[in-house]
């Protein structure tokens, strides 16, 4: 029972992790019908944003501003960096063949991740680095709830992972920008005829996704601790498979998906073993895929001619 | 008749008969004749070039092929060394990836992201069958059974793979692919660790033996390659103007409309995937046999995406394209390793060719050649004066870093910054107007110059990675059809 809980607490964990990084990719799908698969590698920068915002204020050991301001400047910077470099990707990469079919943007996509990965390669080097979360945050100062703990990091991934959860929400459903997005998820034509500025648009939805995907890396350092070149990717499938198996371009099944592909990590890497997590992970999408190709949440699309 | 129907200032009715430009020969424009000639309307180069290209093309697939075969099987005896010879090998094995890869992708359009699972299985498979891994004594079957138990192995597989994902169209199919590739990779380092070695692979391969002829050295799997190659290349010419073919290319522009041509959408897809799947395990018997051992890490994405690249060089759609692309990238990617000398070679000659050919006119290509040396020299000039731990370019280091780069002291974190401007300056350099983008070019090539001397050139065997990359991106933006591929006009004129 105790493992059961334990489990169930760390797949909650990692589930609003990937569920954020979901959210990304699935807005992106939305608007522009592009699986971006560099999305992932926006979440590995992010990492290592709050990685060096932890260096440049004296090093985990030696925390010279108050905690809550540094995860705050963590967070902050993480977001709008990572933020900024999706809308320069958009706008370098993607922008030149929003209708150039569906197969180039893909192929693109692969190159940019490509790039990103061994562009951190070069800068950072192979090496890991650590966040050392232990030294700055206690591990004792969590909660005990029945038989198991939950540590201060994990309570505020959980909380600040729903919290951006229903920000994003409310973006997308109550303003204007939101409804502009939907508009250009909708029909783009008709959104651009309607007066929609749809560059614009789009680039503030590649900001959205990426800032979420940047902040959720830093939450990842946090719980993870270890920051290297290729986390990105590995997290990027895992996003994407939560995505898929939600319904891409649904976002309550993005964050669905997000929770399912954690929990069912958690439990396998509890009750199976971690060799073979990956693996049943995947082949859990290729199932869903194969039996409800729109996803748990998603609509089944109708093929225009 | 009236003169002007729609009034004298109305839009004038286009003439009947398109007069052909002055001085041009041929069928009139827009007959039918000249459409036959036109084959598909192709784009050729302007000028002599495009003439040169018109008669090359009238050459025969298979003078050429041979031609090219017989070029390929001539090069060892120029004295390839063993490097050489190892990169010419490599190349073969991507161009056959990249061949059967076309298929897939460029023929029956449907992005197969899983394609380097194909070659791995052939190569795993291969593996098993032919050495001392499975049993006391292992099997040790010889080449010329094992070879087409994986290559018929591995169209079942690929049927496996294309049955219950033929009905996902587009994105779908390349996430099912992805999965499955990365599924394979997973599959190979962690299950039965025994037999399939885990991590650490299979080693002690039997080399292809077959007709008492045993090929251990370089040279005779690079011939064997280079025959297999062209057999492939051979067959899928013959297959690319059969009906397959054709029910492939109307399957991929427009899979309803060939339904209603009564093509069997499915079955077609079906078939490319075997096909692909089939020329992927070839490649990945021979090269198991020929590196006599396989790991995991052999059939990752970096593959994946090196035999992309290669395809989408050369042009996604043509063979000869596929396998020119794949000897292009393997001779960038396998080059940049050797020396730093080469690489730079190699780094400058391609941006003076892309200056070259998109800078014109020849006024400011010229201006901005100059600029650039001038503002080399001048910056070289005021960081020495400045200090002399600025210019510290090591004895090892070429001339342009000795005397037109500044190669700081301790050149990784100002090169690492570099990098980030250059990426940042790229990404501007599309955006601006023409005459900023001439100007700002002169600085971008000088900051490209300094961060490939003070990092990517230490640190060879990410450049190519991030080149490969690159590759991708701007092919994709600038040239989707390939350097060696001819854009179809899409409208008549």
């Amino acid at each position: 029972m105790r493992l059961f809980l334990q489990e169930l607490v760390t797949g909650i964990t990692t589930g609003a992790l990937y569920g954020l990084v979901a959210l990304g990719f699935s807005m992106v799908y939305g608007v522009l019908k592009l699986l971006n698969f560099a999305h992932g590698d926006l979440y590995m920068v992010g990492a290592y944003i709050g990685f060096f915002v932890i260096q440049w204020f004296g090093g985990a050991a030696h925390v010279n501003i108050p905690v809550p301001l540094l995860l705050v400047i963590m967070f902050v910077l993480a977001a709008v960096l990572v933020g900024g470099l999706g809308v320069a990707m958009e706008r370098f990469a993607y922008r030149p063949l929003r209708d150039a079919g569906r197969i180039a943007p893909l192929i693109t996509a692969i190159g940019i991740s490509f790039f990103l990965e061994n562009s951190a390669l070069l800068l950072f080097g192979s090496q890991f680095r650590e966040y050392n979360t232990p030294e700055f945050i206690s591990l004792s100062s969590g909660i005990q709830v029945g038989l198991v703990t939950i540590d201060s990091v994990q309570i505020m991934v959980i909380v600040l992972a729903l919290a951006l959860m229903l920000g994003l929400r409310l973006v997308v459903n109550r303003t204007r920008l939101g409804r502009q997005m939907r508009a250009v998820a909708g029909d783009r034509e008709a959104a651009e005829m309607l007066g929609i500025n749809v560059n614009f648009t789009i680039a503030a939805t590649f900001f959205l996704g990426a800032a979420l995907a940047g902040m959720a890396g830093v939450m990842a350092g946090l719980l993870f601790n270890q920051v290297t070149n290729t986390i990105g990717f590995i997290a990027g499938l895992k996003a994407f498979t939560a995505a898929v198996v939600g319904g891409i371009g649904s976002l309550p099944g993005a964050v669905l998906g997000g929770f399912v592909i954690g929990l069912a990590e958690a439990f396998i890497t509890g009750y199976v073993s971690s060799t073979y997590t990956n693996l049943l992970v995947f082949g859990l999408l290729i199932v869903v895929m194969l039996a409800r190709p729109s996803g748990l949440l998603g609509r089944a699309q109708l093929q225009k001619v | 008749m009236s003169v002007y129907p729609q009034g004298p200032l109305g839009p004038q009715e286009p003439p009947d008969i398109l007069e052909n430009p002055p001085g041009s020969r041929g069928p009139r424009l827009g007959a039918d004749e000249w459409v036959a000639r036109q084959e598909g309307r192709r784009e050729y180069l302007p000028s002599w070039l495009g003439e040169a290209q018109r008669v090359f093309e009238r050459i025969g697939w298979w003078p050429r092929l041979a031609v090219a075969g017989l070029a390929g099987a001539l090069l060892p005896s120029l004295g390839l060394g063993g490097f050489q010879l190892q990169v010419g090998i490599d190349a073969l094995v991507i161009a056959l990836l990249a061949v059967g890869l076309n298929i897939v992708v460029g023929w029956a359009g449907l992005l197969d992201l899983g394609y380097v699972a194909f070659f791995g299985f052939g190569a795993y498979g291969y593996a098993l069958l032919s050495s001392g891994q499975i049993g006391s004594a292992g099997i040790h079957l010889p080449a010329i059974v094992s070879l087409p138990v994986m290559v018929i192995a591995a169209a079942i597989l690929g049927l496996a793979v294309g049955l219950p994902s033929r009905r996902l169209i587009g994105d779908y199919l390349a996430i099912v692919t992805l999965f499955f590739g990365e599924a394979f990779v997973e599959f190979t380092n962690n299950v039965a660790p025994a037999k399939l070695g885990g991590p650490n692979g299979i080693t002690g391969i039997d080399p292809i033996r077959s007709f008492g002829i045993q090929l251990t050295t370089n040279a005779g799997y690079y011939y064997l390659l280079v025959i297999v190659l062209v057999i492939t290349m051979a067959v899928l010419r013959l297959l690319d103007t059969s009906r397959t073919g054709r029910a492939w290319r109307a399957v991929r522009e427009d899979p309803l409309a060939a339904a209603a041509m009564t093509i069997p959408v499915n079955r077609v897809k079906l078939l490319a995937f075997a096909c692909g799947a089939m020329v992927a395990a070839l490649a990945g018997t021979i090269f198991a046999a020929q590196q006599t051992s396989v790991f995991p890490t052999d059939f990752d994405t970096p593959i994946l995406i090196l035999v992309y690249a290669a395809l989408i060089l050369g042009g996604s759609g043509s063979i000869a394209g596929a396998a020119t692309g794949a000897l292009v990238v393997m001779v960038i990617y396998d080059g940049l390793l050797r020396n730093a000398t080469d690489a730079g070679f190699l780094f400058y000659g391609l941006i003076l060719l892309t200056l070259l050919a998109r800078l014109r006119p020849w006024r400011r290509l010229a201006a901005v050649l100059a600029a650039t040396v001038a503002l080399g020299f001048a910056a070289h000039a005021i960081a020495a004066a400045i200090s002399n731990s600025a210019v510290a370019a090591g004895p090892g280091s070429g001339w342009l870093a000795r005397h037109w780069v500044i190669v700081p002291a301790n050149p990784q974190t100002p090169g690492n910054w570099g990098f980030v401007i250059l990426v940042c300056m790229l990404i501007a350099l599309v955006q601006v107007s023409t005459r900023w983008r001439t100007i700002l070019m002169v600085p971008t090539i000088y900051l490209a110059a300094f961060v490939w001397e003070t990092r990517l050139v230490v640190e060879p065997s990410i450049t190519r990675q991030l080149l490969i990359g690159a590759i991708l991106i701007v092919m994709m933006i600038a040239r989707p059809q390939g350097l060696f591929g001819q854009r179809r006009v899409e409208a008549a004129l």
